[in-house]
C-alpha cells in the first residue's frame, strides 16, 4: 500500500517539477505510438473501407485472418521485425534496429489488424445502411470510401484510440526491437519493467500513473476537440 | 434519353422467380403509376429498371449511352434513406458528387430547403426530423438534380395526407419541368390523382398497361377489376 502511496506522491512530484527525464520518456511515448497510429489509421481506415464495399474472391478470408490477427502477441511481432532488422536479417543494411524507427514498425504491426477490424465492424453496417442510395446515386467507388469514412468518423475515431490504447501500453516488443537504451528509445512502458526490476516499485507506478493520465487526457481531448458528445451532431 | 424500352426482363432473388418476362416502353413526360398487390413486383420492376437490381434475363436500353442516362436518373426509396449528416448537407451531397461548386451547391440546396420548409432544420441531423420530412427532404434530395427520369418507390406509404398533398404537388411541379416519373404505389386515390398511365402488375408479370383514365373505367384485366374494386387478389 505504501508503495502506490509513495508512486502516486512521486508521479504528482515528477509531473510538478517537470522532471526532464520524465517529459523525454513521454515525449518519446507520444512520438512513437502516435506516428504508428498515423501509419496504421492510413493503412487501416482504407482497408476495412475497401472490405466493406468490394467483393474480391478471398474477402471473407481476409476479415477472418484480420480478426485472428487482432490477437497477435507482441513479442512475436517484436521477435520477428527484430530477426527481419537485424545484421543478418533482410532489412539489416537499413541499420533499424533498436531505433524508434523499429518500434514504430512493430507498432505499427500490432494495431492495424486491430483497427482495420473495429473499423471494418463499423463500416459494415453503415454500408448495410447507405447500400442502395449510393449504388442508385451512381457513385464511384472512390466515393463510396470517401462517404462511408467521412459519415463513421466517430466510430473510427474510437477504432484509432483503440489502436492508441494497444500501441502506447506496449511493451513486449518494442524492448526487443528498441532495447530500452537511455535517451535513444526508452518509452514510458519499457521504463517501467525496467524500474520493477531493480526493485524502484515507487518510481515505476510513478511512471504507470503519467502513462495512465496520458492516455486518459489524450482521449477525452480527442473527443472534446471531434465534438463527439455535442447535441445534434455526429 | 427517352423513350425507356425494357424488352424481356427477367429478376431471380436467391433463386426465386420475382419478375418477368416484362416489357414495356416509357416516353418523355410520363407518369407511369405502377399499381399491384403486395409482393407482386413493384419494388423489384423499378430497381431493375433504374440498373440496381441484377437481371437475370433481358435488357434496359435508354436512347443514349448508358454512362450518360445513369447520371440522368435519380430513385426515391419507401423508406428515406438519409446520410448521417445534417439536413442541408444531404442536400448537397448529390450535388458535390456531381462536381458542382460549393457555393452553387449551398445556394441550390437552401432555395430547396425553402421548398420544402424544412429552412428551420438545415443543421439538424437528418436521422431526427420526423418520416414525413425525410421523405421530402428525400425527394427534394433527388429533384435538386434536375433528373430527367425519377422513380418513386411508395414514396408516400405511411404518411399523413397533408404531406402526401405537399409530395404531390413537388411531383406534378417536377412533371411540368420536364421531369418524367415512373412511381409505384397502393393509394388507388393517389394513382386517380397523378398518373397518365397504369402499369398493372401481379406475381411479377405485368397484366395491362393502359392510360388511366381508361384503366380505372375498363381495366384490361380481372385482377386488375378486382385490384379497384378493393377484392382479394389469389
Amino acid at each position: 500500500m505504501n508503495d502506490i502511496w509513495d508512486g502516486i506522491v512521486q508521479a504528482f512530484t515528477l509531473i510538478y517539477t517537470l522532471d526532464p527525464d520524465l517529459i523525454k520518456i513521454s515525449l518519446r511515448s507520444l512520438q512513437v505510438t502516435l506516428s504508428a497510429l498515423a501509419i496504421s489509421c492510413i493503412i487501416a481506415l482504407p482497408l476495412a473501407a475497401i472490405l466493406t464495399i468490394q467483393r474480391f474472391k478471398f474477402r471473407r478470408f481476409t476479415i477472418a485472418l484480420l480478426n485472428a490477427l487482432m490477437g497477435l502477441p507482441p513479442v512475436v511481432v517484436g521477435l520477428l521485425v527484430y530477426i527481419v532488422l537485424s545484421r543478418s536479417g533482410p532489412f539489416g543494411v537499413l541499420d533499424l534496429l533498436y531505433t524508434k524507427t523499429a518500434m514504430i514498425i512493430a507498432q505499427t504491426i500490432i494495431i492495424t489488424p486491430l483497427i482495420t477490424s473495429i473499423a471494418h465492424q463499423s463500416l459494415r453496417e453503415l454500408w448495410s445502411d447507405y447500400h442502395d442510395l449510393l449504388i442508385s446515386m451512381n457513385t464511384s467507388h472512390n466515393q463510396r470510401i470517401k462517404t462511408l469514412l467521412w459519415d463513421a468518423r466517430r466510430a473510427l475515431l474510437t477504432a484509432s484510440l483503440a489502436g492508441f490504447g494497444r500501441a502506447i501500453g506496449e511493451v513486449g516488443a518494442i524492448m526487443i526491437v528498441g532495447g530500452n537504451i537511455d535517451n535513444a528509445t526508452r518509452v514510458l512502458t519499457t521504463a517501467i519493467a525496467l524500474e520493477t526490476s531493480k526493485g524502484d516499485f515507487a518510481l515505476a507506478l510513478a511512471l504507470g500513473f503519467v502513462l495512465i493520465l496520458t492516455t486518459i487526457a489524450l482521449n477525452i481531448g480527442t473527443h472534446w476537440l471531434s465534438k463527439t458528445e455535442n447535441e445534434g451532431r455526429w | 434519353m427517352f423513350p425507356l424500352v425494357a424488352e424481356n426482363l427477367v429478376v431471380e432473388f436467391q433463386g426465386k422467380h420475382v419478375l418477368g418476362p416484362v416489357d414495356l416502353r416509357l416516353d418523355k413526360g410520363d407518369i407511369a403509376v405502377i399499381l399491384g398487390p403486395n409482393g407482386s413486383g413493384k419494388t423489384s420492376l423499378l430497381k431493375a429498371l433504374h440498373g440496381i437490381l441484377k437481371l437475370k434475363l433481358g435488357m434496359v436500353r435508354w436512347s443514349c449511352l448508358e454512362t450518360e442516362s445513369v447520371g440522368k436518373q435519380m430513385f426515391v426509396f419507401q423508406t428515406p434513406i438519409m446520410l448521417r449528416r445534417s439536413v442541408f448537407e444531404n442536400l448537397t451531397y448529390p450535388l458535390r458528387l456531381r462536381k458542382v461548386s460549393k457555393a452553387e451547391a449551398n445556394q441550390r440546396a437552401t432555395e430547396w430547403l425553402d421548398r420544402i420548409a424544412l429552412s428551420a432544420s438545415m443543421q439538424v441531423p437528418a436521422t431526427r426530423i420526423s418520416g414525413g420530412e425525410k421523405q421530402k427532404l428525400a425527394l427534394a434530395r433527388a429533384l435538386i438534380t434536375e433528373p430527367e427520369m425519377l422513380f418513386l418507390d411508395e414514396p408516400c406509404a405511411a404518411l399523413d395526407g397533408k404531406t402526401t398533398n405537399e409530395i404531390e404537388s413537388m411531383l406534378q411541379s417536377c412533371v411540368e419541368n420536364g421531369t418524367t416519373i415512373m412511381m409505384s404505389t397502393h393509394d388507388i386515390g393517389q394513382a386517380k390523382r397523378l398518373a397518365k398511365n397504369i402499369y398493372f402488375i401481379n406475381k411479377g408479370k405485368l397484366e395491362c398497361i393502359q392510360s388511366a383514365k381508361t384503366f380505372f373505367v375498363k381495366p384490361s384485366s380481372i385482377n386488375a377489376s378486382k385490384f379497384i374494386a378493393g377484392d382479394i387478389i389469389e
